[in-house]
């Protein structure tokens, strides 16, 4: 242990600890903007700097750790001039149009700027001989230069958590910048569209594409019959953007708040959720009894969920020699728009070229996926607009919807009924949970062998788990699973995800089915979701993600009446012909380079 | 493989596949192509399991290690103060208008491209000419273009 002062004040902490660290412990707050919880210490932004007493230059708090009788002071004279010293540098050069900035009113940068009240420039202005060009080539991720303090924070996100280092710190000095190779557009490169990035960007860098306006002006077309589908990590996480703590279910909230905007149908993507593990179930299912009974060398084990299109495009970036690994099934949102096109607007008698498909989504790689060319089995873009759960917040606001006084409502129907086994695809591990759920029952006839259909081992944060599970007991057509142990992992964050894809390329591994989720933490850490974010807050939206499970009176997706509606009046049976049409698809190779 | 991928095989297999490689792989490039391609750094992140963005962040980190297309001569003439009072201006104007380019720029026939160059520790004996790793101190207008020819007919 190491005995200090800061600010007078004793404090004892552990060796290692940092002046930052221990300094939040006597609640005093210090600026920072390089860095982050989620990050290896960068100490590149120097807005933390402390007066240590004896020594002769000032301190960066976030990467100098305690020793034995130092006394700090965060607030001197000193301390205070040099702060703001470093805050107009990095304004000098920061293009500050904050009151047309998407991130106005999240901006870091902006925060400290409002706490210090600055008056003139005292620096020359820099941010004339900026390059003011955006990169908005993609549809996920817009990247503007002008904006860029050069925290790095970004690189480090994408390196340290995602392993994809799709950007990179070019030049020296003043022409440092923030880029891809060779400066290519964003939508050219390794870009996952995580938007990772996104959420630790201290300013308006790094921001989604948006498509708020297109959403408004479908409303608003009395020619236009709009359905909105909305993702189970959204609900565990709008809250934050509307004044309320991380962790706060708002799901009936939720529903009345895009009701009472326009939409014409509220439904949800928990619902085709459920029909996931139907056919993902059942295409496991499938390729155990060609490679065990058939003995077919073709069939690829481990399978692998297809739920992330961060994760997809990852894998068609870095394994493509593994993509015949991966599900075939479509990711729910896309599911949801294949069948909303066809057989919903059938059923309601709109024809389908009139509706608009709106997803609301904690991730913006969905924006990607739903532009992708394979995404259109209905005869039109199943899944016309996506936006992030930032996004449906800021609408909420500007339709004057006061949020928390919203009574609960409840989803439209038929698509609009789920079970716990489908809002627990929010989080990592959810999406096996679900499966198992399901999977083991169609086997066995028996539900898991778990407490309360509660499969600890496949949840938690540790960044790959694995578990297997006894099948005991099975029903005739199934006996060849007698007695076998099913071996499954999970990963969320593309780093934790190569290196389980590094190890089943090794032959180390021996799974059958892994689930990887493109965001640390699943879909509750999505790209999409309200910033900031921690393992903190994580750790609370997933709380509220197995609360709102065992909250729902059905929590097997296979008991979902509306699920077996759907396959009675429409799909037959999973794996079905008009499924394969519908609810299946393909990928392809894409360069790493 | 293309002559670059097999000199980068090469390369590393003499440096190793780690990142600490980086570096004399990327040197050893340049050394022989004058810079370094978009195919090359593609094909170095590649030996050695590194994202191209990386490669190209660290190569545009250093001024030797040349992203843009050079001729097979590099000119340095030396800007800081000690050569710049010495008359580096004059020396960069005489080589300027005797191979028709600015400093940047390299020759039609790919044989030079000036550019300049902050310290190189000659400030002793200025103002001093870099031509690919060879030093010419002391240089006057007349001298720096004597040289030049001399490389111009070395090279073909």
């Amino acid at each position: 242990m190491v005995n200090l002062k800061i600010n007078n004040t004793p404090i004892q902490v552990e060796e290692g600890t940092t002046i930052l660290e221990a300094a939040k412990r006597l609640n005093f707050r210090i600026p920072t903007l390089c860095n982050h919880p989620d990050l290896t210490v960068a100490g590149n932004c120097r807005v933390c700097v402390v007066e240590v007493k004896g020594a002769r230059l000032l301190a960066a708090s976030c990467a100098t750790p305690v020793s034995e009788g130092m006394e700090v002071n965060t607030n001197s004279e000193k301390v205070r001039i040099a702060r703001k010293h470093i805050l107009e540098l990095l304004l000098s050069e920061h293009n500050a149009d904050c009151t047309k900035c998407f991130k106005n009113g999240h901006c870091e940068l902006q925060e400290l700027a409002s706490e210090y009240r600055f008056g003139d420039h005292i620096f020359i202005d820099l941010v004339k001989a900026k390059d003011k060009i955006r990169d908005i080539s993609s549809p996920s991720i817009s990247k503007d230069a002008s904006k860029c303090i050069r925290c790095q924070r970004c690189v480090r996100t994408c390196a340290e958590l995602q392993s994809v280092c799709a950007l990179a710190v070019a030049n020296k000095g003043d022409h440092q910048v923030i880029t891809t190779f060779m400066n290519k557009p964003l939508n050219d490169v390794v870009c996952t569209n995580c938007g990772q990035c996104i959420n630790r960007c201290p300013t308006g860098a790094l921001y989604e594409r948006n498509y708020i306006e297109d959403v408004w002006h479908a409303i608003y077309d009395p020619n236009k019959f709009v359905v909105v589908e909305t993702a189970p990590a959204t609900r565990v996480a709008l809250g934050e953007d509307l004044g309320l703590d991380p962790g706060m279910r708002v799901t009936g909230r939720m529903v009345s708040a895009l009701r009472k905007m326009g939409f014409n149908k509220v439904l949800d993507t928990d619902f085709t959720a459920d029909l996931t593990i139907m056919e993902e179930g059942t295409e496991l299912l499938t390729r155990l009894k060609k490679a065990l009974v058939d003995k077919d060398e073709t069939v690829k084990l481990p399978m692998m969920t297809s739920c992330s299109p961060g994760w997809v495009k990852f894998q068609e970036h870095m394994y493509p020699g593994l993509l015949d690994n991966l599900s075939t099934c479509k990711s729910p949102q896309q599911m949801f728009g294949a069948l909303a096109k066809t057989y919903y607007a059938d059923k309601i008698n709109i024809k389908a070229e009139n509706m608009v498909v709106v997803s609301i989504m904690p991730c913006t790689a969905k924006k990607f996926e739903c532009n992708r060319s394979e995404m259109r089995d209905s005869g039109f873009k199943d899944v016309d607009y996506v936006l992030t759960t930032r996004e449906l917040a800021m609408m909420i606001k500007q339709a004057g919807i006061e949020f928390e006084k919203l009574e609960d409502g409840n989803y439209d129907s038929i698509l609009g009924q789920s079970t716990g086994a489908a809002v627990i695809f929010g989080t990592t591990g959810g999406v096996m949970e679900a499966a198992l759920r399901t999977a083991y029952e169609i086997i066995t006839g028996n539900e898991v062998p778990f407490t309360n259909l509660n499969i600890k081992p496949v949840r938690g944060m540790e960044g790959v788990k694995e578990a297997s599970i006894k099948i005991k007991n099975t029903k005739p057509d199934w006996n060849f699973l007698e007695g076998v142990e099913l071996n499954v992992a999970v990963a969320h964050g593309l780093a934790n995800a190569k290196l389980l894809m590094d190890a089943v390329n090794s032959g180390k591994a021996n799974y059958h089915f892994i689930e990887v989720m493109g965001c640390p933490g699943g879909c509750i850490g999505g790209g999409g979701q309200p910033i900031p974010t921690s393992a903190e807050i994580r750790k609370r939206r997933a709380e509220a993600i197995y609360a709102e499970d065992m909250g729902k009176p059905i929590r097997k997706s296979h008991e979902n009446p509306e699920v077996t509606e759907v396959y009675n009046e429409y799909l037959s049976h999973p794996l079905g012909h008009k499924s394969h049409e519908l609810l299946h698809t393909h990928y392809k190779v894409r360069n790493r380079y | 493989m293309t002559n670059t991928e097999v000199l980068i095989h090469e390369l590393v297999e003499k440096h190793g596949k780690t990142r600490n490689a980086l570096m004399p792989v990327l040197q050893g490039v340049v050394a022989r192509e004058k810079f370094l391609s978009e195919e090359a750094m593609i094909a170095v992140a590649r030996e050695l399991d590194l994202s191209a963005a990386d490669v190209y962040g660290t190569a545009s980190f250093y001024t030797f290690l040349d992203t843009k297309p050079r001729g097979k001569n590099i000119l340095r003439v030396c800007k800081t103060i000690s050569c710049h009072m010495q008359g580096k201006d004059a020396i960069i104007r005489a080589i300027e208008d005797h191979l028709m380019v600015k400093v940047g720029e390299t020759t039609h026939d790919k044989k030079f491209t000036l550019l300049t160059a902050n310290c190189l520790g000659w400030c002793h004996k200025g103002p001093v000419l870099l031509i690919n790793d060879e030093v010419f101190p002391s240089m006057t207008p007349e001298k720096a273009i004597e040289i030049i020819e001399d490389f111009s007919k070395k090279t073909n």
